[in-house]
Formats: structure tokens, sequence, C-alpha cells
């Protein structure tokens, strides 16, 4: 395949970024999109330009490492896909695909298309556990988990921390992400404990790390890789009403 | 750092007489470890925040022993290279995680773990530690549910267990096909509790690239941020290096793009013993390579073998399409060749024998480098369903590499280097040679000998972690004097000078090939001959192969940007230097071990029926390589391995 592509260059924090222009010829269809771009780098080299820096590690979509902006959408055209999971099969020979970094406040650009993610980390800290030391532990079979719940925490926890929600909502908002880690914890019988503190403290700090509100819109869910569900913010909200009722946040 | 490197090893290393010993106490093992716990010594909790601990790694190993110190009140610091330490490799874990609960009631105890995970490795492992690991295996399930990691669950409530290869009992817990993503973020999420109640310092994007020997103890570490390049010393009392596998020395791993030997290879330049270097696994099921652009390989989880049937074409060269091929020319190999394991016949032996039916002209897709992993019995016999709840996110996986659906036409799958059961050499308490230096999690060679079980290194890394490192690593405090440390030593100015030489003669080399294209090379002479079988004289030609393509690296790779920013080109080519390097130790211990066993096959050692010949007279023993300069061959230490309780036997699994 032969495409066009537009990537974001950007130095690093300080200085302006810029769209350039890239023609790519000999693309394979069953290269995934990260070795499009190694592709693209390999030429780069040859040529003694930089190349492109993004993210990525695992390349198998877990790590929550990779993350672009394709042509708009975050992770690309394909659904419930991460950017290293998505193939060149999905585009067609002549193409021009756009490439960008997540844009959002809370995650400034690092460098090209890598940007600084490290805000998830600090709200997980605000609250995101369950808090029994090692060794504090009964036998794993003592407390029975229903099925059914053990599965819903499942679902949400399956987030990879790729922050593809932040950067298509309008609002930068994070609140698929928060809600995500709120409802593993706390629809286990494990989370009751700290179940509304936890609501409390974890969205004051998404709030405080400048992430935005939400207004419902669904491009989060929209383009999640792990397909997070929208009723999980439900359930955060009906958990932060109850934190207020209670007078819960406070540690 | 010295890089003459064109020399070939053709003499035979010299052996150190005197035996290594892995200081592993006397008694039973039974109790060997309860008894130890007991007679180590302890840190009063108030003195214990004035202690350093560095912890390199935030994966299942790194990221447990972080919490769990940073629980009993020490001053921790950890790094990881990602932005985040729950990005850590740890996290592609799809199967599962081994455990003796027994909750099966199918036969399993600590015992049997212990016993399968002897025989499994090929007996090439300490007893006394494989012991241990199986006896707290149980607290892991424990711990891990308590901190609300949602294993899989029966309708009752209870935990659901699988099946994984080389055992014939249920004994794997699972998350999915998730396990080590929901086991990483459990100890992911008690280090952020730890981080936010200031016991531990996280520091991302950070890696490290040299140890600090102080008086013969570990100090500290040199560290580069990733972010502005700058290079600097970090003193501690205690490092623990916890960096995982090195795999990608074959270039095309499983592993994540970012893994490396590094860490690991530069503590062995400053004294640590490497041992078993050559023991690496290669894992069954993955999917095959389709071309040049190839940049890693994807696991198939093991755990698909529990449904899923192996098979290719009796005939060679039929390249008929799968469902044009009748059952009676089907060759279902493992089940014919070993009736009692079947599918779940241990990796070792299940890639060798996909080897030799690719190798023999049976291979099936169009590269015909592949066998069929075939769903459509256990589909018929259970519904799709109940094969997408088990396996869907396996599958979806599979469409997406291949654009083919498993579902409809059998999965192609093929061996893939994929775990290191080399690594550093610890004694008994998870110590290096080098006091204050541990080692922990895959960057260990501690507990699999020459195969690893699957399922069965997530219990490692959370053994170490959670368990056995919080109590041997006190010990070691409460036992030493350790005095003051300043950045003005002469051995940290000396360890901080090497790493900005690395870094500075890798950007001044300005020639025309990229760390990739080197890094390629450099996989297809380890993989060819040091792969999964090798000879003596193809281990030669990789000896002379490796120093030439290192010498031409060091003439010619183009390291684009500077250093004194983010350089993804730079932060490659480091590794790369260490894989050189990795790569002839793991050729020359290759060579060195005149037997076959478990990963390692020497072709000239072979049954009749071709499976691994041991020579436990000669090679029942750790082999422990001590660095001796860039120019000299490695010293060999060997630590003899005596087998009290498992019986030497030939390894069988028909
Ligand atoms: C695809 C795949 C599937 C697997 N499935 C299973 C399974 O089902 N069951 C099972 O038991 N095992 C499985 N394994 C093996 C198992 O996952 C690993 O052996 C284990 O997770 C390793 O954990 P670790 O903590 O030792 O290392 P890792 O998780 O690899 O962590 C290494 C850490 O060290 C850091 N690091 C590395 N180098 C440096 C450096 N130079 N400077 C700073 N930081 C550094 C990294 O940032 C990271 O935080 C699988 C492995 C793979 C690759
Ligand atoms: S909720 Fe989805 S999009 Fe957001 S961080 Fe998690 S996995 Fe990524
Ligand atoms: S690189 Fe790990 S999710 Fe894409």
């Amino acid at each position: 395949m032969r495409l066009k592509l537009r990537i974001w260059r950007q130095k690093n924090a300080q200085s302006e970024g810029r769209f350039v222009e890239y023609n790519l010829d000999g693309v394979s269809e069953d290269s995934s999109f990260l070795e499009m771009l190694d592709l693209l780098n390999q030429q780069l080299i040859d040529r003694n330009e930089e190349p492109v820096h993004f993210d990525h590690d695992c390349r198998e979509g877990i790590c929550g490492m990779c993350g672009l902006m394709i042509n708009g959408i975050a992770h690309g055209p394909k659904a419930a896909v991460t950017t290293c999971q998505l193939h060149m099969r999905e585009f067609k020979d002549g193409d021009t695909i756009t490439i960008e970094p997540w844009r959002a406040k809370a995650f400034p650009v690092i460098k090209d298309l890598v940007v600084d993610r490290s805000a998830f980390d600090r709200i997980i800290q605000a609250g995101g556990y369950i808090s029994v030391s090692t060794g504090q532990a009964p036998d794993a079979n003592v407390i029975p988990v229903p099925k059914t719940q053990a599965d819903r925490a499942m679902d949400a926890a399956a987030c990879i921390g790729c922050g593809a929600c932040v950067a298509a909502c309008p609002n930068g908002s994070a609140m698929l992400f928060t809600a995500a880690k709120l409802a593993h914890l706390n629809s286990l019988p494990q989370g009751q404990p700290e179940r509304y503190d936890r609501a409390v403290l974890m969205v004051n700090q998404m709030d405080a790390e400048g992430f935005g509100g939400c207004t419902n819109i669904g491009e989060c869910e929209a383009v999640c890789p792990k397909e997070i569900s929208l009723d999980f913010i439900a359930m955060m909200n009906r958990d932060l009403l109850v934190a207020n009722l209670l007078g819960k946040g406070k540690r | 750092m010295s890089v003459t490197t064109t020399q070939t090893i053709t003499e035979t290393p010299t052996f150190v007489e005197a035996p290594l010993d892995g200081r592993v106490p006397s008694g039973p093992i039974e109790t060997l470890w309860e008894r130890t716990k007991f007679e180590m010594k302890l840190v009063n909790p108030s003195n214990r925040r004035k202690f350093k601990i560095i912890i390199v790694g935030s994966g299942l190993a790194g990221a447990s022993a972080a919490a769990t110190l940073g629980e009993q009140g020490y001053n921790i610091e950890c790094y990881c290279y990602q932005d985040s330490p729950r990005r850590a490799h740890s996290v592609a874990a799809q199967g599962g995680i081994n455990a003796a609960k027994n909750y099966r009631n199918d036969g399993d105890s600590v015992y049997r773990l212990f016993y399968d995970t002897v025989k499994g490795g090929d007996f090439r492992a300490r007893e006394a530690n494989v012991y241990r690991l199986a006896e707290v295996s149980n607290a892991i399930i424990d711990q891990c549910v308590a901190q609300g990691v949602p294993f899989a669950r029966e309708y009752g409530g209870m935990l659901d267990n699988r099946s994984f290869g080389g055992a014939q009992v249920s004994r794997t817990f699972y998350a999915r096909g998730q396990t080590g993503q929901q086991l990483l973020l459990g100890a992911y999420q008690a280090l952020a509790r730890q981080i936010a109640a200031g016991t531990v310092k996280m520091f991302t994007r950070t890696e490290m690239l040299d140890l600090i020997v102080v008086n013969g103890r570990a100090r500290g570490i040199v560290v580069r941020d990733m972010r502005t390049g700058e290079i600097t010393p970090r003193l501690a009392d205690v490092v623990v290096l916890a960096t995982g596998g090195y795999s990608n020395v074959f270039y095309l791993s499983t592993n994540a793009k970012g893994c490396n030997g590094t860490a690991i290879w530069r503590a062995y330049k400053r004294g640590a013993y490497f041992a078993n270097p050559c023991f690496t696994q290669i894992h069954p099921t993955c999917i095959p390579p389709v071309g040049e652009h190839q940049s890693k390989l994807t696991l198939m989880s093991e755990s698909l073998r529990n449904d899923g049937r192996i098979w290719v074409p009796r005939q060679p060269g039929d390249t008929r399409p799968p469902e044009q091929i009748p059952e009676n020319e089907r060759y279902y190999y493992l089940e014919e060749m070993y009736p009692s394991y079947g599918n779940l016949s241990p990796r070792d032996i299940s890639s060798r024998a996909a080897k030799r039916m690719v190798d023999s002209g049976r291979g099936v897709g169009p590269l015909r480098n592949g066998v069929y992993l075939d769903f459509a019995d256990a589909i018929k016999r259970l519904g799709e369903k109940v094969i997408r709840d088990r396996y869907g996110n396996l599958f979806d996986m599979y469409e997406n590499i291949t654009g083919e659906n498993a579902y409809k036409t059998p999965m192609r799958i093929y061996p893939a280097p994929h775990y290191t059961m080399g690594g550093l050499w610890v004694d008994y308490y998870l110590m290096s040679n080098i006091p204050g230096l541990f080692v922990i999690g895959e960057a260990n060679f501690s507990d699999h000998g020459a195969n690893r079980l699957g399922a069965s290194a997530l219990m490692q890394g959370l053994a170490d972690g959670y368990f056995i490192l919080p109590a041997t690593l006190p010990n070691y405090i409460a036992s030493t004097k350790l005095e003051k440390v300043t950045e003005d030593a002469d051995a940290v100015k000396e360890a901080v000078d090497n790493v900005k030489r690395i870094t500075e003669r890798l950007m001044n080399v300005k020639g025309e090939k990229s760390v990739d294209h080197y890094h390629r090379e450099l996989g297809k002479i380890m993989w060819e001959y040091c792969g999964m079988s090798r000879t003596a004289e193809g281990l030669q030609k990789a000896l002379q192969l490796i120093p030439e393509l290192e010498a031409e690296f060091w003439e010619n790779v183009r390291v684009t940007g500077s250093a004194n920013e983010l350089n993804q080109e730079l932060e490659k080519a480091g590794r790369l230097v260490d894989y050189f390097e990795l790569g002839k130790l793991m050729c020359l211990d290759a060579l060195n071990r005149n037997e076959s066993c478990g990963g390692h096959f020497r072709e000239e050692y072979q049954t009749p029926d071709g499976e691994a010949l041991r020579n436990d007279e000669e090679y029942a023993y750790v082999a422990a390589w001590q660095y001796a300069g860039d120019d000299a061959m490695p010293i060999l230490h060997k630590e003899p391995l005596k087998f009290e309780y498992v019986k030497l036997t030939t390894r069988s699994y028909k």
C-alpha cells in the first residue's frame, strides 16, 4: 500500500508543534499500525532525520502504553482495539492518514506523539485500592463472590489506562477511567468498607488534575478499546450521592 | 567500557573448583522456610524508615516487593521505564497463576506442586527454593483476592480453576484471559497506596544503566531520565532488581518492545554471577510471523490447549485447506506421541514437536510455518458460546492480527521465544553473590530449572515480592553494618562516568544503519543457532557471527537525535549493546552444557525417539558465570544440585 501521512511533530513540551507530511510506500496490509510507523521511521533514519516518537510497549493491546488520534478518532477507525492492534487492512491504498497525540489539558505533550498521563496514576493513588497489607488476607474462599458480581468487576477492571476516553471527550473528562476503577473495586465485597470514601477521593483528584466534567456525550465509550460501559459512570454518580449524604471522603 | 569485540571464543572456560554455595539451610524441606523465617534477624519498626531500598522494576515482582516493604515501613524508591508502573510486562500474562489450594479436591498438595515444578524444570532447579515457592503459593491467592483481583468464579461464588501444561491436576487460577493484568493491577494498587502513604517514591520513564558497588556491597544505581537525558546516581542501602526477562535478545519474542537485559547485564559486569543464561523457553502457542515488517510475536495463551487440538496434515507437503483434510489424514501428533498429557504436554516438548512437524514439511499456513490449533471438536461438544466465554478475547486478538475467524477455521500457531529461566544467580535468600544486591522475579534464575511450567512465573514473581524478599531482605539489613556512602565516592563517580561514556560513544558512531537493523540480525543468529535446538557446531558459528555483527554495529550504527532529550533510538541502542554481549554468553553456556534438558536441546544429545537426553553425572549443576573483562573468557562457577526429595528420573509425559 501507498499512504500519505500527516503527523504531528513537536520537539518537546516547550516548543510549538506542527503537522508534517510524509509519503510512505510498500506498507503491508498485514502489518500493524505501529509497524507501519516503524517502516516510516526506518526511512526517516535512512535519510538521517529524527524518527517520529510514539509510546508503545506490549503491542498486544494490554499495557495501555500506545494511543494515537488517527483521523480524529482515538485508536483509529476500528472499534474495540488499541492502536497497536489496529492493522493496515483497515485502510486503503492511497489513503491520507492524520496522526496526532492525545490532546487534553491534563495530558501535556512530551515529544511528537508522546504525552504525559501520570495524572491517571495520581487518581489511583487518591483511593483506587483496597487497604489490605500483605499478610492480612483470609483464605480466598472465605468470602464467596457471586459470579455475576465477579464478572461485573472484571468488566470494569479490564480498563488499560490508555487515556483514549479523555482524548475523545470534548471536555477532556476522565470519568470513564475513574468510574471503571471505582466499579471494579466497589462491585466486590472486599471493596465495601472504603466504597464511598474511595468515590469522593478519586473524583476530587480527577478534578484537581484538570480533567473536565462529564456532559453525557458518550464519545469515551465509543472509542474505549476495552468497551468499558457508560453504566459505570452512572454507578459512580450514585455512589457519590450516597457518599455526600454520609459525609464521606475525608481521610 | 571496552568494546574490543572481534575475538572468537574457542578455548574452554575456566571453572572454579570450589562449589558455589546456595546457602540453603539444612533440615527437612517441609519446615525449612518456617524455621529460616524464625532464625532470620528483624529490624525494629521504628528503625525501618532509616533504610533506603531501591527496587528496579514495577512488574509483579517489583511492585509487590515495593508495596510490601513500604507497608513494613522501609524507605523505598521504585523505578520503571514505562510511563506508569501499571504497564510492566507482567500485564500481558494471559493464562493464569498456580497455587496448591486443592480446591478441586483432585489430589493436589504443596508437595505435588513442588514435585511437578522440579520435574517440569527437568531437574535443574534447587529443591529448597521450589518447595518454598509451592508453600507460599496459597497465600498469594488469598492476598490477591483480598486486594480485589476479580478471579473467575463458579456460580456458587467459589474460585474457579483450569488446567495448564505439565500437570494432571487443575490448580490454575485465572481472570478471563487477563490474569497478569489483574494481578499486576492488584500489586499496582497496593503500590499506589504506599506512594500515597509516602513510603514509596515512584520514578517512571527512568532507566537503570549501571549498578553502584562500594566496598563490595551494592549501594545504588545510575539512572537516565528518559525525558531529559539526565544521568544521575541514586544511592541506597540495598538494591533489588526486578527487571524481568531477556527474551528480546531474539528480537522477535512475546515480550514487550522495551523489555531488556540491561539492568541484570550491567550488574553482571559489576560482578554479579549470571546463571544458566542458555535456559530460555520457547512457547508453543504463538501466532507465526508473516513477514519482514514483523516487530514482535503474539502469544495465544496456553490455556487454549485445554480445548484446542493440535494437528498437521499427516502427509508432508499437503497444501489443502484444513477443512478439506479428512480426519484420517490429520496427524494429532501430541495426542499420539504423548497420550497421557496429549495437547497439554509441557512447553519444551510441545515446541520441539511443532518444530519437527514444520521441518518435516507438514507446516501449515501461507508460509508453511505453523501447526493447527483446532477448536471444532470443542465447539461441537460445548457450543460456541462456552468457547467464546472462555477465550473470546484471545479469538478477537487472533482475528485482529491475522484477519481469520478461529471459530470457523483452526488457528495457526508456532513456537516463539517467551521466557528466560536463566538470570542473575541468587542464593536461598534471593541475594546475588554481591552483598546487598537482591534479584527477584524473572530476572533471577531460581525456581524453574531448565523449563518453566505454565502459570508458574506469576506465582514466582508474587512469591518473591510479597512473601520471600520481605522476609530475607530485613535479615541482611539487620546483620550488616552499612557505612554511609556519598555521591563523591570514587565508585559512584566511576559508575556515572561509565554510563556517560557508553552514551557518548553510541551518539558518536554516526554510521548508516539503524539500531533495529542490527537487532534483527542478532535475533536471526540467536534463533538459528541458540533457539529451539542447538549444536556445538552451530554455537561455535554464532560465537563468530555475533562479534562480527557487534563490531560492525560499533562502526556503523546511526543513533539519531541527541542524548539530552527523549530519544527512543538511543534507548534501543543501549539495550542492544547488552544483548550482543549477553547473546555471546548464552551461546557459551549452551556450548558448555553437553546435554539436553528442558528448553536446552542439543541435537547431539537425544534419545532414539528424539527426546532430551540429560547427563546428570556431569551437568546436574547450575552454571553461574562471572565476568572477567570484555576480552576475557568468563569464569564458570558450579552450584551442584542435589535431589533428595524428587528422584532423578527421565522426564516422561508419555
Ligand atoms: C505474553 C506473555 C504471557 C505470559 N503468560 C503467563 C501466564 O499466563 N502465567 C504465568 O505464570 N506467566 C506468564 N508469563 C510470564 C510472566 O508474565 C513473567 O515472567 C512475569 O510477569 C515477569 O514479572 P517480573 O515482575 O519479573 O517482570 P516484568 O513484569 O517484566 O517487569 C519488569 C519491570 O522492570 C522494569 N525495568 C526493566 N528494565 C529496566 C531498566 N533497565 N530500568 C528501569 N526499569 C526497568 C520495567 O519497567 C518493569 O516495571 C507470560 C509472559 C508473556 C510475555
Ligand atoms: S476507560 Fe477505556 S479508553 Fe479510558 S483509559 Fe480505560 S481502557 Fe482506555
Ligand atoms: S502497546 Fe501495549 S496496548 Fe498498545
